[in-house]
């Protein structure tokens, strides 16, 4: 079962400075875009170690990973193109 | 929405209201709290005495206070602590607010479709007071479907007639009386009665349990709606 994007907001928010759910991100594997809030997220809640995996809603590719441990977090993008990163 | 990165808080309790049997809200006095938007949740964090800590993710119901309502998944980790064991005086922390999507902002001009499944109503509530505190003019058609009459959350409140918000009730499982509906899940029609047509090109929000969330939003778009006109926000497993 999955949530959506949007519960990427908190664990992305220890990163970022800037809202990344609202930036629309373009899938490597179909090439569909829409905003991270979109995505399909599954795994652990917000910010556990195990961490939590997007994927694309309409490939199912694996658009974004991210990987908190107690020093550092991993953010694997490589399913993503690009990531348009609104800045108004 | 530049700013720094965001810090852990510390949150205390300092009111609580039932708002049904199994659902609570919460307010708490976060000093230094910057502000938030309609539809923006924060993420709770809570620490046992051996170090170990989770994380849940919770809306902010109201536009203008630091206030969360918290539905009891009976056999969960957090959602009990938060809505029997938590009392006033007591402090948990809180990073936030988060979200710059699914938000609803009062100088928006397009007419707006809430949808509503159980604890869903949260953020699309604070949407509601965000437009009532600003003395807004566009309307509102709210869809909310609860188990029961008894499950609705802000039922004193949504009842009061507020010119330009229109509110319909759906129930899943027990009606009152002499309800002609009956009692089961959300249908087109449902939605085709209770949500702006797609021609006035509403903003529509979504928000409640993963497969209610999905159902719905796969209605919008059969009834002609521009998908990039549908937010959506899933809570988790199918429940409330
Ligand atoms: C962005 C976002 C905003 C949210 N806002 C709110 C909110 O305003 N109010 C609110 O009450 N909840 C909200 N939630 C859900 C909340 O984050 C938790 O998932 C929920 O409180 C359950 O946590 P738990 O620790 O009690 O259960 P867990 O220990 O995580 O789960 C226990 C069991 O319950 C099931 N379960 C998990 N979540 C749910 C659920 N939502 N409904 C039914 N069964 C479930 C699990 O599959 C598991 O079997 C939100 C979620 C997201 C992603
Ligand atoms: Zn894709």
């Amino acid at each position: 079962m999955h949530v959506d994007g949007n519960a990427l907001a908190g664990p992305l928010s220890e990163i970022f400075t800037v809202d990344m759910t609202a930036a629309q991100g373009q899938c490597a594997g179909c090439g569909q875009a829409g905003p991270v809030a979109g995505l399909h997220v599954y795994g652990d809640a917000p910010g556990h170690a195990m961490g939590m995996v997007a994927r694309c809603p309409g490939c199912d590719n694996v658009m974004l990973r991210l990987v908190r441990g107690p020093e550092a977090a991993w953010l694997d993008l490589r399913g993503t193109v690009s990531l348009r990163i609104p800045l108004g | 929405m530049p700013r720094g990165r965001l810090e852990w808080r510390i949150a205390e309790l300092i009111q609580v209201k039932d708002e049904t049997p199994t659902a609570r809200t919460l307010l708490f006095d976060v000093p230094g709290w910057p502000g938030h938007l309609a539809g923006q949740h924060v993420d709770v964090r809570l620490t046992a005495d051996d170090g170990y800590s989770t994380q849940r993710s919770y809306s902010l119901s109201a536009p203008d206070r630091v206030e969360l309502t918290v539905q009891k998944v009976a056999d969960g980790e957090v959602s009990p602590y938060l809505t029997e064991v938590l009392e006033t005086g007591d402090k948990l922390e809180l990073r936030g607010p988060v979200g710059g999507w699914f938000v609803w902002r009062p100088t928006g001009k397009a007419p707006v479709t809430l949808i509503a499944g159980g604890s869903g109503i949260v953020p699309l509530m604070a949407m509601i007071r965000a437009r009532r505190e600003a003395g807004g003019a566009t309307p509102f058609k709210l869809i909310y479907s609860a188990r029961a009459p008894d499950e609705r959350y802000y039922a004193p409140e949504l009842r009061r007639p507020e010119p330009g918000v229109d509110v319909t009730y759906l129930y899943t499982r027990a009606v009152p009386e002499g309800w002609t509906r009956p009692p089961g899940r959300i249908t087109v029609a449902d939605v085709n009665s209770g949500a702006w047509p797609a021609e006035f090109e509403p903003d529509c929000f979504v928000c409640g349990p993963t497969g209610f969330v999905e159902a719905v939003a796969d209605m919008l778009v059969a009834l002609g709606h521009d998908p990039r006109r549908i937010k959506t926000e899933r809570f988790g497993p199918t429940g409330g």
